[in-house]
């Protein structure tokens, strides 16, 4: 029973696909402006990485190896096909906002990544499991990311106003004047940086080796 | 020709692949260590955004667009939902004959690309730059450009990039944000750079 607790949990915080395997951070940030956005790619993600992995871990053993790629590559796309669908039909707005990258989780290298790796070699149960985490541990961190964007960008919270703007003040006339800068693309650049500052300090042997070092002023001590 | 060269400029600097739309990160920050090979990864974009959206473009004007069908004789069918199986079809076909070729008759570049060339079909830049192409509704010369623009685009940004983690390295960066950490920050950076490109309009 560990194990399947394991695959699940272990991508969220210990192997985090975007902080320490650097997948999918393609479509992720563009989308985390506002929570909504958020919410529906990440709902997405998830069904499409769980289903791809259930899928092709359930035909691991009939695709040939040569065309493996392109075989989990059309899985991936039909799945990414129904998703985008059914969002224009039950979300036309959101599925507006989220533009082209919906059709990106195709290339999302989460989806990808984890067919070839984990769902090739593993039954179907797990590989759902797996795949469910990784998209588990991205949402995490694409939420983590709208949930400082939007606030201090709009001064929204899902749409709803949490701090009064400039046009609309609160009591006593005071207002927040909202960080546009949030709004763009550098700040989630920042923010994600800032994540895995965070994450490192708390899981310290995800620290990456340091490739040069400077070395003592030997000079300076001889002379003293 | 003027309204050309705005798409091209357009597509270099002011909607930046890599650093306003992020598309092809994942590469973007894995094979950014040294500028030689970003050099090569951006070159080898830069062709298959060429060929790729152009190719496309053809695909959804003639084969998937509502009423697209009319030549062969069925002008109410619309074949744009299988948009997306397409678009990544033709890349992964083009990556794959664009190889042999290079293989066959342009031997050196193929060494010099051929790592690359594989990655690339999972490369968000390419599909992006595709379904982007197809949202602003291109004629097939602006596309030609358009595709040519944004690989340019990206390449440079990739470049950029790796130039600064080239430095970066020697750099004494606190524990935590070493490595993975500190790069998102200079691409933040960088980003904020093409930013000030934003407000040109041609």
């Amino acid at each position: 029973m560990t194990t399947q607790k394991e695959i699940l949990l272990d991508p969220v915080f210990n192997n985090n696909p975007i902080a320490l395997q650097v997948l999918g951070i393609c479509s992720a940030l563009a989308v985390t402006v506002s929570l909504s956005t958020t919410v529906v790619m990440c709902m997405a993600v998830l069904f499409v990485t769980t289903m791809s992995n259930l899928a092709v871990s359930l035909i691991r053993n009939r695709i040939p190896t040569n065309i493996r790629i392109i075989v989990q590559m059309t899985i991936i796309a039909s799945l990414v096909i129904v998703v985008d669908q059914v969002l224009q039909a039950i979300a036309y707005d959101i599925s507006k906002d989220l533009s082209v990258f919906v059709g990106l989780i195709i290339t999302n290298c989460i989806v990808m990544g984890r067919a070839e790796a984990f769902a090739m070699q593993n039954g179907p149960w797990l590989s759902a499991l797996d795949g469910f985490g990784n998209a588990l541990g991205y949402s995490v961190i694409l939420l983590g990311v709208a949930f400082i964007r939007e606030p201090l960008g709009a001064g929204t919270f899902f749409g709803f106003e949490i701090l009064p703007t400039a046009d609309n003040p609160g009591p006593f006339g005071w207002y927040y004047q909202p960080n546009g800068m949030m709004l763009l693309s550098p700040s989630a650049f920042f923010i994600i940086g800032l994540f895995i500052w965070a994450i490192r300090s708390w899981k310290s042997e995800q620290v990456e080796e340091i490739e040069y070092e400077i070395s003592d002023n030997v000079q300076y001590k001889e002379a003293m | 020709m003027e309204h050309y060269l705005a798409i091209f400029v357009k597509s270099v600097f002011i909607e930046n692949m890599a650093l306003t739309f992020f598309l092809g990160m994942c590469t973007f920050i894995a094979i950014s260590k040294k500028i030689s090979t970003a050099i090569g990864l951006g070159v080898a974009v830069i062709v298959v955004l060429a060929i790729t959206v152009p190719a496309n473009n053809l695909i959804y004007n003639y084969l998937l667009k509502e009423g697209a069908l009319s030549w062969a004789g069925f002008p109410d069918v619309d074949l744009s939902f299988l948009g997306l199986l397409s678009y990544i079809g033709v890349i992964a076909a083009m990556i794959q004959i664009l190889e042999m070729i290079l293989d066959k008759y342009v031997p050196v570049l193929y060494n010099a690309l051929g790592v690359f060339l594989p990655l690339i079909t999972v490369n968000c830049a390419i599909l992006g730059a595709s379904l982007l192409m197809i949202e602003q509704d291109q004629t097939f010369a602006e596309s030609v450009v358009y595709g040519l623009g944004a690989g340019v685009g990206w390449a440079l940004a990739i470049v950029a990039l790796a130039g600064v983690r080239e430095k970066l390295k020697y750099s004494d960066v606190p524990e935590g944000l070493r490595g993975l950490g500190i790069t998102f920050i200079s691409v933040g950076l960088i980003s904020l750079c093409f930013m000030s490109f934003g407000g040109i309009d041609i």
